[in-house]
C-alpha cells in the first residue's frame, strides 16, 4: 500500500461562538477566536490517499486529477469565505481547525473512493504552521480502509 | 467520531552521545561527532498529536490553552536551554532523539488526559525526525 500526499492551501475567515453560551463563557474559553468580527488563516490542507500503483502508469492516483478534485470540492467552497457565514456545514458545527478537517473529509470521500484504485486515508489540516487537525474516517484508524473494505467502516 | 488534533513546539537543549556500556573507542566509532566530550546543541521541534472525539460544544479534541499548560509545564520548563545528559530521564539512557521522543511521550500520556497521546515526533535538525506512538503500537496510533 502506498500512501500518496497532496497539499493546497485556502484563505479563510472564522471565529469560535456558540449561541447556547453567554458571551462570558465564550470569551472565557474561546479568547481572542471569540471576536466577532472573525479573524482569517492562511490553511494548509493535506490530502493523503492510499492504495497500489497502477501496473500500467505506476500512479496510485494521477495528481493533476487530485488537485482538480480538492479544488472544486473544497477549495471553490471554501477559499476566500468567511466560514461561519458562508459555508453550510459551519452554520451549527464550529468551523474549529478539528471540525474542518472532517468536513474536508465528507467533501473528498465520496469522489476519492468511487474513482477506484485507491482510498481517502488521510486529512491533515493546518490553521497555522504550529496548529494542525487529522481526521482518518471515523473510526480513527488510518490503515483500516484497504480499497473495497467497506465493512471496516 | 474520533479525530486529532497536533500542536508544535521547539526548545534548545544540548547533549552528548556517549554510553558507558562502550569504549572510548567505540563510542567515538557509534556516535561520531555526537560523541564531542563537550557535548553540543539543537534546536529541537516536538509536535504533539492527541486524539479524541470531538466535543460537541467547543468542536474541540482539546483544549489548546490546556495542551500548551500541558506541555510547557512538563516538557518545555524541564529541558529548555538545559543539558539533556544531567536530566534524570537520561542518567541510565543516552540522550538519542529516539530516547528524548519516548521521554516527551512519558511525560504527556497521564497530563493530556482524557485526550489519548497518539504519538510525539521530535525534529532534531530539519533533515532528521523521530516518532513515538506509545508502548505496543503498530505505528497506527490505534
Amino acid at each position: 500500500m502506498i500512501f500518496l500526499t497532496r497539499r493546497a492551501t485556502f484563505s479563510a475567515s472564522h471565529y469560535y461562538w456558540n449561541e447556547a453560551w453567554p458571551e462570558e463563557k465564550n470569551r472565557q474559553v474561546f479568547g481572542r477566536c471569540a471576536n466577532r468580527n472573525g479573524h482569517g488563516h492562511n490553511y494548509t490542507l493535506e490530502v493523503t490517499v492510499a492504495g497500489e500503483p497502477d501496473p500500467v502508469t505506476g500512479f496510485v492516483v494521477d495528481l493533476k486529477w487530485l488537485k482538480d478534485v480538492i479544488e472544486r470540492e473544497v477549495l471553490a467552497a471554501w477559499d476566500h469565505r468567511h466560514l461561519n457565514l458562508e459555508v453550510p456545514e459551519f452554520s451549527k458545527a464550529m468551523p474549529t481547525t478539528e471540525n474542518i478537517a472532517v468536513a474536508a473529509w465528507s467533501r473528498l470521500e465520496r469522489t476519492v473512493d468511487a474513482a477506484g484504485g485507491a482510498r481517502l486515508s488521510r486529512v491533515r489540516v493546518y490553521e497555522t504552521p504550529e496548529i494542525f487537525a487529522e481526521y482518518r474516517g471515523h473510526d480513527g484508524q488510518i490503515s483500516a480502509r484497504p480499497p473495497g473494505a467497506e465493512g471496516a467502516r | 467520531m474520533k479525530a486529532f488534533f497536533g500542536r508544535r513546539y521547539t526548545f534548545s537543549a544540548s547533549h552528548r552521545l556517549h554510553t558507558p556500556a562502550l569504549s572510548e573507542e567505540q563510542n567515538s566509532a557509534a556516535y561520531g561527532k555526537c560523541n564531542n566530550p563537550h557535548g553540543h546543541g539543537h534546536n529541537y521541534v516536538v509536535e504533539v498529536l492527541v486524539g479524541g472525539p470531538i466535543d460537541a460544544e467547543t468542536g474541540m479534541v482539546i483544549d489548546l490553552a490546556r495542551l500548551d499548560r500541558v506541555v510547557q509545564a512538563t516538557v518545555l520548563e524541564r529541558f529548555d536551554y538545559t543539558n539533556l545528559n544531567l536530566d534524570p530521564m537520561f542518567s541510565n539512557r543516552v540522550p538519542t532523539t529516539e530516547n528524548l521522543c519516548k521521554a516527551v511521550f512519558q511525560l504527556l500520556q497521564e497530563p493530556v488526559a482524557p485526550a489519548e497521546l497518539a504519538h510525539v515526533r521530535v525534529e532534531e535538525t530539519e533533515n532528521n525526525s523521530f516518532e513515538y506512538y506509545g508502548e505496543g503500537s503498530n505505528g497506527n496510533d490505534d
